[in-house]
């Protein structure tokens, strides 16, 4: 038994033949399911209704497990998460994985079982994939890319937003940057830090089964808060005004921010989302993304001035640019 | 979440209070106007200028009281030239070159560790110094170069590196000693004439090491009020509230705000540890600043067997590379030009596209007015 799950996953496994045959059907197949998949044609057949999303991502991080998820877990919810920002019901997704020589076939699993409960939360499918192994060395274990379509019900866009409107964040900013950092090797550090990988679309489906008007939608991922707001800022020339009290920072995320000399409104999050609305729906937004976290608030707002920039404001009546982050998260030196 | 029993939520909570902070402003703007002269106060460290501009301290006081960024980041004062001795080791053959932070992105002469590092030369960055000891028992068929910066804060951590690798006889670790000192940075500052400094904070993670101690001499000889503080805006205001208090007394004196961590003798073990190892280098070249006496440490001689600049003497240029011709930042780091005075600061120097040291690291003057207040807020 224990040899069975030590096995690891070897060159032929990518080779086209039995081995690759095996290891499609008794991983892939076997957790992934449906009738689509199953056809086993070359490609997916779909059939859609009215406009169409479609979104790209390839997905490596270290390590691959860490607290609150794994590269599986965020393979899909970020696929996902893309699509719902669109305002796309998330529905076809293809899976490709570049497999490194040497990993085991009780990780793959594992990873691939957890693709599999977070596309439950969707309801999404995966409906073709590849497969390719590669000489170890040549990858860090295991890259996976996903594909996503879904039908539009909405149509949220930096160009919709207006000097007013409400900047919503639908829960504490950058655990998972926080988390990944804490895990790393040489930080050793005592926490309990979750990252917040997850599938957002329930939550997406909550605004728009209400009525409420998601102006604009987009996950905050690399780059953190402060990438989105920087970025619809210079799109649409018009300036944001975050105050700094409201922003919700778990403790712990604020901890390590300050041992490390980092910003949590530039960590990365897998299941933080910023939407704009407009101000008279902004309670109603907040209520119902408060149902799925309860840390969700309005941070700030659209306004003319300061074009192109995020303006943060203290509570002691000082004023200072919100950046985009840039380069390499590295800590200070003292 | 702890480290070291401490939680981290301990190191802000309670020194962001806004009550607390407008009180300390309040204070400062009631006795202010019984300055006999504008107050110029000087943060030498480079994590001091970065939360005044992160917390948005400057644009609070009253118009009689200024800050004025010093010579203390690490990072900003380390010339090019150095630099390139860094990147020469790195492309050695069986080198992997490890260092702290962000030294990684500093231009030298040509590029940078990180754009050498992404043509494939053996670059790490660390979170702690002592994990070059853990490289080098992973590597033992290459030579692990630690490129060691910092100023009193980091140098007790090289010490313990030295110390570690004697002890388990690690032959292939090396260090690049780039270690400055504070006291002769203030002084470098102060004996140009050109700087119209009136008061200092002092830093305060060096402190921790050294002891308020080693700034007395630099208010004896300048009579210049000189207050140790703590990072957080709590810290600085109670620090600057006590400058005032200081200059309207018509005192100079060395005084503490930040008790919780400074004493005026400091941690002494720490400081016996950097004894045993280092010693004072005859000079060193800051960038800005030139040439200042006595203001770096080296190996002492009988750790030589793990001096990287002697090891690889033959191949490390020496001559001196100075900054862009355009960049001021000798001028701001002396206390003479803000960021803003400077032609290039916000336009052809940014922090993508630096000219010049101190639009470098992020805890350099140009980079943390950038950062935080633009061209223009």
């Amino acid at each position: 038994m224990n040899e069975l799950k030590k096995r690891r996953v070897e060159l032929s496994h990518g080779g086209g033949g039995v081995e690759m045959n095996n290891l499609i059907r008794k991983v892939f197949f076997k957790h992934f399911e449906n009738d689509i998949l199953v056809r086993d044609e070359d490609a997916a057949r779909l059939q859609f209704d009215g406009p169409v999303a479609f979104t790209t991502d390839s997905f490596t991080v270290s390590p691959r497990h860490f607290n609150g998820g794994d590269l599986g877990k965020i393979a899909i919810a970020g696929t996902v998460n893309d699509l719902a920002m669109a305002g796309a019901i998330p529905q076809y997704l293809s899976c490709g994985f570049i497999i490194e020589e040497g990993l085991e076939f009780a990780e793959l699993e594992s990873l691939v079982q957890s693709m599999a409960a977070e596309l439950a939360k969707s309801g999404a499918k995966i409906v073709c994939g590849d497969t390719k192994v590669v000489p170890k060395g040549a990858a860090d274990g295991l890259f996976i890319n996903t594909s996503g379509v879904g039908t539009c019900i909405a149509a949220p866009s930096w160009k919709r937003l207006e000097a007013g409107d409400a900047i919503i964040v639908s829960r504490d900013i950058g655990a998972h940057g926080a988390c990944i950092l804490a895990s790393r090797e040489g930080l050793e550090l005592d926490t309990e830090l979750q990252s917040d990988c997850d599938t957002l679309w329930p939550a997406v489906k909550a605004l728009l089964d209400a009525g409420i008007d998601t102006k604009a939608m987009r996950d905050a991922t690399r780059g953190g808060l402060a990438a989105v707001l920087n970025e619809w800022a210079e799109a649409r020339e018009l300036g944001i005004e975050v105050a700094e009290q409201a922003l919700p920072i778990d403790p712990a995320v604020q901890g390590l921010c300050e041992l490390f000399g980092f910003e949590p409104a530039e960590l990365a999050n897998e299941g933080t989302f910023v939407v704009a609305v407009a101000a008279e729906q902004a309670e109603q937004a907040v209520a119902i993304l408060q149902q799925f976290q309860s840390t969700a608030t309005v941070i700030g707002k659209v306004c003319n001035e300061y074009a192109g920039k995020v303006v943060q404001t203290s509570p002691w009546g000082s004023k200072r640019y919100m950046e985009l982050p840039k380069g390499e998260l590295l800590p200070r030196i003292c | 979440m702890a480290a070291n029993g401490i939680t981290l939520e301990q190191l802000y909570n309670g020194f962001r209070d806004p009550d607390t902070i407008k009180m300390l402003l309040a204070k400062i703007a009631q006795i202010a106007p019984q300055l006999p002269e504008p107050l110029r106060i000087m943060e030498v460290c480079g994590g001091h200028t970065h939360s005044i501009m992160k917390f948005g301290l400057h644009q609070l006081l009253p118009d009689n009281i200024d800050f004025v960024h010093g010579p203390g980041c690490p990072v900003c004062i380390m010339p090019k030239e150095r630099i390139d001795q860094a990147i020469a080791l790195a492309q050695q053959p069986d080198v992997i070159l490890a260092t702290l932070g962000d030294m990684i992105r500093v231009p030298g002469s040509d590029t940078s560790l990180a754009k050498l590092r992404a043509q494939g030369a053996d670059i790490r960055a660390l979170y702690d110094p002592l994990d070059a000891l853990v490289l080098a028992q992973q590597n033992p068929d290459k030579t692990v170069v630690f490129f060691a910066i910092g100023f009193e804060t980091t140098t007790p951590m090289s010490a313990v590196l030295v110390q570690q690798a004697e002890a388990m006889e690690l032959d292939n670790l090396l260090l690049h000693v780039n270690h400055v000192l504070v006291p002769p940075a203030i002084d470098a500052v102060m004996a140009g004439g050109e700087a119209t400094i009136n008061a200092f904070i002092g830093p305060s993670h060096v402190s921790v090491i050294t002891g308020a101690k080693i700034y007395q001499a630099a208010v004896d000889n300048y009579q210049t009020p000189l207050v140790v503080t703590g990072f957080e805006p709590v810290d600085i205001l109670e620090g600057v509230l006590m400058l005032v208090q200081q200059a309207i007394a018509g005192e100079a004196k060395l005084e503490i705000q930040y008790r919780r961590s400074v004493s005026h003798d400091g941690n002494l073990k720490a400081q016996q540890l950097v004894a045993d190892y280092f010693e004072l280098a005859d000079a060193f070249r800051w960038r800005g600043l030139g040439d200042i006496p006595a203001s770096a440490l080296r190996l002492k001689p009988q750790f030589n067997h793990r001096n990287a600049e002697l090891k690889y003497a033959q191949i490390l240029p020496t001559d001196p590379v100075d900054d862009h011709k355009a960049c001021m930042c000798g001028e701001i780091l002396k206390g003479i030009k803000t960021p803003q005075q400077c032609k290039v600061f916000g336009r052809g120097c940014t922090p993508q596209t630096p000219m010049g040291s101190c639009m470098v690291s992020s805890e350099g003057a140009c980079h943390a007015h950038y950062k935080y207040a633009g061209v223009s807020l």
